[in-house]
């Protein structure tokens, strides 16, 4: 009976997987994904569950705090590991990697799986925003070459609004949630800012204080969409596939879905550079926004789980995929299949890739990103200087339990 | 006799029932209070954490942003809770008439209180939608607006469009139980009302408001505790934004529990919104005593 009992459960076996529904692969594409490794591994089936990604992280906590045994495999976020890491969230899987070469793969990928000289699973999603720009408006414009800083892209978005091609040329995702950090991220970098210094909140002054300074600066100067202030990156995508941006700011996805007619009425008008730096101080700017597969330590299958995430991770999946997510993968970059039809974005993505600046790597990430994201909103709305602003997000900060 | 014999125990006939009310109610409650006295942190478990007495209360107090939270739910419970009760008396006297089609619309009142919260928040979004949304649309079509505006986006609207999209969803809730109280209301107590020259305005007083007034506290009562800990609708239409504008109470427990990892402070936060709804149940029950009175 005990031999009967362990063979059924070697030949059937359940692995339970939490995903993302938005950015990056689409749920068809992890589907397909998913069949083709069950198809390989007769008698396993994987449950597949998308959620948006602002409810990713509760979930992953609120499974762990229910005793863990609900999910098998984790996708999750480059800000998180050091929270997971502190907590006992995922499985150590260093041993595991021991017979890769490492430099296959970009820093910034590992960047999303590595805390204190441990890994916590495999980097999935390489990614970091990227300006997209609407080739037809710069030309009627006049506008010979896309900005290369950031100032330049204000004046740009200036000339084309003076003209009436579009009313508010630019368009970001500035809502109150972690999008808004992405982008503030982004410009502060370009800026030469910082997030910490010597363990002390530095956001409130130099380069991160610049870089909020220039957000409030293209509202007041109506260049920016004022509704990117409830925007997530999924309306910056439809504002710009709807033809009524000249510029966004956005993730690798959105050039695929952007060149997608059911998706898009800019089809072939979609052009795309790194995100812009700043004179003197940087060429180009890149946040890490890079996502991971992990294994939870609940999980009772962690074998198995292991099998599906180098399955999912592995060159020839993410090459065959690689439309809405370009893969970790440095051999892929220089693959004609791989580029093909993308060549623009797979360009950019040269330069960005090697410049992704990190969020800071604190366990109290989370509330650190609420204080700072209200506090940007509350310049944002113009309820405060940007100077207050990030003051009193460093006084916040500081208080942190 | 017989029927003594062998009789078991009331509270033997009660007790499988006890055991489920105290194992699902009970458990849970004296959990969260205990956890309020503690540092517990989520992922860390119950067994890492320290009592440490009114420490978390005393954070609650001196903290601006909940003591701002706290007023946004309570306007936003004052606003949608009035809001439903006037629109739910006005429907529901307008559905107590007799008219062609009545039945159907009864019908119809039901259909936006049947829909999840979810399914509602995320159609208002789309209606506030700056770009595409139909609000936009119809008011500037009329020349209400000049251009299309921001709802959800701007610190003045969000509140308030908020609770548009609420009170739409549960006046029906109102509607429905004033409406059954009315059709309970004998029609000669009308016909005599006329008789002695009462006109409409004294006819709702003195006959209708006095049928309608106990089901309808009960109905506030349920309304305002649904709005005092209201998190759903906020959470999906604007996430506590632009600028916190839209940050209720529950969304700090929420925030505290499970985005930070500290269960503990969460539960104090939690125990405040109770407390709040009790005041809120207590002025009701008083009315209703004074109204049983009367």
């Amino acid at each position: 009976m005990a031999a009967l009992g362990a063979m059924s459960s070697a030949s059937a076996e359940t692995l339970n997987a939490l995903f993302m529904a938005q950015a990056a692969y689409s749920d068809s594409d992890v589907k397909a994904m998913t069949a083709a490794f069950e198809k390989d591994n007769p008698g396993v089936t994987v449950n597949l569950e998308f959620v948006p990604y602002e409810a990713l992280y509760d979930k992953i906590v609120a499974s762990k705090a229910a005793g863990g045994a609900g999910y098998d495999v984790v996708l999750y976020d480059v800000i998180w590991p050091a929270a997971f890491a502190q907590n006992n969230v995922l499985v150590d899987v260093t041993d595991r990697l021991k017979g890769l070469d490492r430099s296959q793969i970009f820093d910034g990928a590992w960047a999303t799986v590595d805390y204190d000289g441990k890994t916590y699973g495999m980097p999935w999603i390489l990614d970091t925003k990227y300006l997209f720009y609407n080739t037809e408006m710069l030309k009627k414009a006049g506008i010979a070459a896309p900005p290369k800083t950031w100032e330049e892209l204000a004046k740009d978005a200036k000339i084309i609004k003076d003209k009436g091609i579009v009313q508010y040329p630019i368009v970001w995702s500035w809502s109150q949630a972690e999008a808004v950090i992405c982008d503030y991220v982004t410009i502060a970098a370009a800026y030469g800012g910082k997030f910490f210094d010597d363990g002390k909140p530095a956001f409130d002054k130099g380069g991160s204080l610049d870089a909020l300074k220039y957000m409030v600066q293209t509202l007041k100067d109506g260049v920016s969409n004022p509704n990117s202030k409830e925007y997530l990156e999924e309306d910056v995508r439809k504002v710009f596939s709807a033809g009524d941006a000249a510029f966004a700011l956005n993730w690798t996805y959105m050039y695929g879905k952007a060149n997608d007619p059911a998706e898009s009425k800019v089809v072939g008008k979609v052009g795309v550079e790194p995100a812009p730096g700043v004179e003197g101080k940087t060429a180009a700017s890149a946040v890490n926004g890079s996502m991971a597969l992990g294994i939870t330590a609940g999980s009772s299958k962690v074998d198995l789980a292991w099998k599906y995430i180098a399955y999912l991770t592995s060159k020839p999946v993410q090459d065959k995929y690689a439309q809405l997510s370009l893969p970790i993968w440095k051999a892929s970059y220089t693959d004609p299949a791989v580029t093909k039809g993308q060549e623009p974005l797979v360009q950019s993505a040269d330069v960005a890739i090697g410049l992704m600046t990190p969020r800071p790597m604190v366990a109290s990430y989370q509330e650190l990103s609420t204080i700072l994201q209200t506090q940007i909103q509350n310049a944002l709305a113009g309820k405060a200087t940007p100077e207050d602003a990030l003051a009193a997000a460093a006084k916040d900060a500081a208080r942190i339990r | 006799m017989s029927g003594r014999i062998g009789m078991p125990s009331p509270w033997l006939l009660l007790g499988p029932m006890l055991v489920v009310v105290l194992a699902a109610v009970g458990y849970p409650v004296v959990t969260t209070i205990w956890l309020a006295f503690t540092d517990t942190r989520l992922m860390a478990g119950p067994g890492s954490a320290h009592w440490i007495g009114l420490e978390n209360f005393a954070y609650v107090f001196t903290d601006a942003d909940f003591l701002a939270a706290a007023g946004r739910t309570v306007y936003f419970t004052l606003v949608s809770v009035s809001a439903e009760a006037l629109l739910g008396i006005a429907v529901a006297l307008l559905l107590n008439q007799e008219f062609h089609g009545r039945t159907f619309c009864r019908a119809l009142l039901v259909l936006p209180w049947a829909l999840p919260t979810i399914v509602n928040a995320l159609m208002w979004r789309l209606v506030y939608q700056p770009d595409f949304g139909v609000l936009n649309a119809v008011l500037s079509q009329t020349g209400l607006i000049g251009s299309y505006r921001s709802w959800l986006g701007v610190e003045s609207s969000a509140m308030n469009a908020v609770i548009l999209a609420d009170v739409w969803k549960n006046y029906p809730l109102v509607a429905l139980i004033v409406l059954a109280a009315l059709q309970s209301a004998p029609a000669e107590l009308y016909g005599a009302a006329t008789l002695d020259g009462a006109n409409a305005w004294h006819r709702f007083r003195v006959v209708t408001w006095p049928i309608i007034a106990p089901p309808l506290l009960v109905a506030l009562v349920l309304r305002s505790i649904e709005a005092l800990k209201v998190f759903d609708i906020f959470y999906v239409m604007t996430h506590g934004g632009p600028a916190s504008a839209t940050k209720t109470m529950s969304f700090f427990v929420y925030e505290e529990s499970f985005r930070f990892m500290r269960v503990g402070s969460g539960a104090s936060y939690a125990l405040i919104v109770v407390l709040i709804c009790m005041v809120f149940v207590g002025v009701y029950v008083r009315l209703l005593k004074r109204q049983e009175a009367s």
